[in-house]
């Protein structure tokens, strides 16, 4: 592995993954208050969301197969919305011999349309921005420098604790230890204890370490690259576009 | 003007806070551009010194100065310029490395210095070279080997110019040529070393002097060879050399 892979982000050089990360958070979230402010039943405006998406991620080279798995996140939130039709009550219609609450139908349709529109977004938000450089772009943002420590010690260290627990699973398996009923719950919940507490030494220990560097409060990230103007208005491209179907279909109505 | 000592410690007597002590009056001075080797088995006191020397640790009797600069933890402004003279490189690289890149972590101590821009650069370039690991700036510490990331550790401190650079077992968990290439990076850096180990042949390879603390006090202080040579020594403080090593033939080696 090279560079800050994550498991989202797929290496590449386009316009995308250029901009700096600050400039697309601000216009993925601007994009995402577009979608959830949008009527459920404008459902062209949603068709004009999707394609949007879509021209992102071609110019961005991410294929649909990398979304598509990558959206397997979102799956249980459609499953909730698939229930509604049937517990929603109200006026019924039929649906292939399912007598279905229509209120129901557009709720889920209504969860299951932005939901999704969300994730995809933040997919590609992802898929173009290393962890490192989110880091920075949410610093940029006046993110509060205590979420930004935080959420970068979580990248840090979440391979560190993976393979703590690992090491703790094989050791237990090595002594032939198999969960194969809910009484061994008790063990793997002694595991997680044993693993908590090795983490909470660890977090002293780097602690003490960052104390010794002459840590006083403020962690010195450095290097992000301020963004152009043609950087801008390369990424608000896309909430631009979003309020102009969103628009033209009002007006159309 | 005499150059003062890098390290001064006297009288040091620590207690942790549930009332097991740890060090019972250490006295050691080591001067400047010294290598010592600190010798002594598990729970000797070797960390709970190490922690004083910074700060990190304080409260008991005895004091502690580095370059003439007594450690005293309640004066903010003091205790930082001690934290930039004394470099300390902890046992687990894991616990030292701590940021996303290579670059970040090893301008982590001069920035909170507070340098910036072109001088900082400099600095990581510097520290980054005498480790040999200038072409990992921009990796992930995780991604590196074990024996890559104890190198990068040692750069973390080197940033920061250290009067004298303190190592706690430097060589636990590092395969034999990882160990070998520590060593080369340890030998050819030009400053103050507090090695600690309980790695014998290592303190002897590097370190012509060598203390061994026991108990929470300093038992012996001499020449590595002739402490290494004193088998009713080592005995009596559960040190042990490997397999076959003598001392007296390697040392001779050495400085044939």
């Amino acid at each position: 592995m090279t560079g800050h892979a994550h498991l989202l982000y797929r290496h590449g050089d386009s316009v995308v993954h250029r901009l700096p990360a600050h400039v697309k958070v601000t216009a993925l979230l601007a994009f995402v208050l577009i979608v959830v402010s949008t009527s459920r039943q404008h459902y062209l405006a949603f068709a004009g969301f999707a394609a949007l998406l879509a021209v992102v991620a071609v110019v961005a080279q991410v294929p649909p197969r990398f979304i598509a798995t990558r959206a397997l996140i979102e799956v249980p939130f459609l499953v909730f919305a698939a229930i509604l039709p049937f517990v929603a009550t109200g006026e019924r219609v039929d649906v292939l011999g399912l007598s279905l609450s229509s209120e129901g139908l557009l709720a889920a349709w209504n969860i299951a349309v932005k939901g999704t529109l969300g994730v995809v977004a933040s997919i590609l938000l992802a898929a173009t921005t290393d962890a490192r450089a989110l880091l920075l772009g949410l610093q940029r943002l006046r993110l509060p420098a205590r979420l930004v420590e935080i959420a970068s010690f979580m990248v840090r260290y979440a391979d560190v604790v993976a393979s703590d627990l690992h090491r703790m699973r094989i050791a237990r398996e090595s002594r032939a230890f198999e969960a194969r009923h809910l009484g061994h719950l008790r063990v793997v919940a002694q595991g997680a204890g044993a693993l908590f507490v090795r983490s909470y030494e660890r977090g002293e220990r780097v602690h003490m370490a960052m104390l010794s560097r002459g840590y006083s409060g403020a962690m010195p990230l450095s290097g992000a690259a301020p963004a152009t103007r043609s950087d801008w208005a390369t990424a608000a491209a896309l909430p631009v576009a979003a309020v102009l179907i969103a628009l033209t279909l009002e007006v159309l109505r | 003007m005499t150059v003062q000592p890098s390290l001064d410690v006297k009288g040091l007597a620590y207690a942790y806070p549930d009332g097991h002590q740890a060090l019972f009056g250490v006295d050691l001075t080591v001067h400047r551009g010294e290598q010592v080797a600190l010798l002594g088995p598990n729970g000797a006191g070797k960390t709970t010194l190490v922690l004083h020397l910074n700060g990190i640790l304080s409260g008991g009797l005895g004091t502690v100065r580095i370059g003439g600069l007594e450690v005293r933890p309640h004066e903010r402004a003091a205790l930082r310029e001690i934290r930039r003279r004394v470099g300390v490189v902890f046992q687990d690289p894991d616990d030292q490395l701590f940021m996303p890149t290579v670059r970040d972590d090893v301008s982590f101590g001069p920035a909170n210095l507070g340098l910036r821009g072109a001088e900082l650069d400099q600095r990581v370039g510097e520290a980054l070279a005498a480790v040999g690991m200038s072409e990992h700036v921009d990796r992930p510490p995780h991604h590196l080997s074990f024996g890559q990331r104890r190198r990068v550790a040692v750069a973390t401190v080197l940033a920061m110019h250290p009067e004298i650079l303190v190592l706690d077992e430097p060589t636990s968990n590092l395969d034999p040529a990882s160990r070998r290439e520590l060593a080369d990076v340890i030998e050819q850096l030009d400053v103050t070393v507090l090695l600690v180990t309980h790695d014998l042949p290592y303190a002897l390879q590097l370190c012509e002097r060598s203390v061994v603390l026991s108990g929470g006090t300093i038992v012996a202080d001499g020449g590595t060879a002739d402490v290494l040579s004193d088998e009713t020594l080592l005995a009596a403080h559960r040190l042990e050399l490997p397999f076959g090593f003598d001392p007296r033939s390697v040392a001779s080696d050495l400085s044939a």
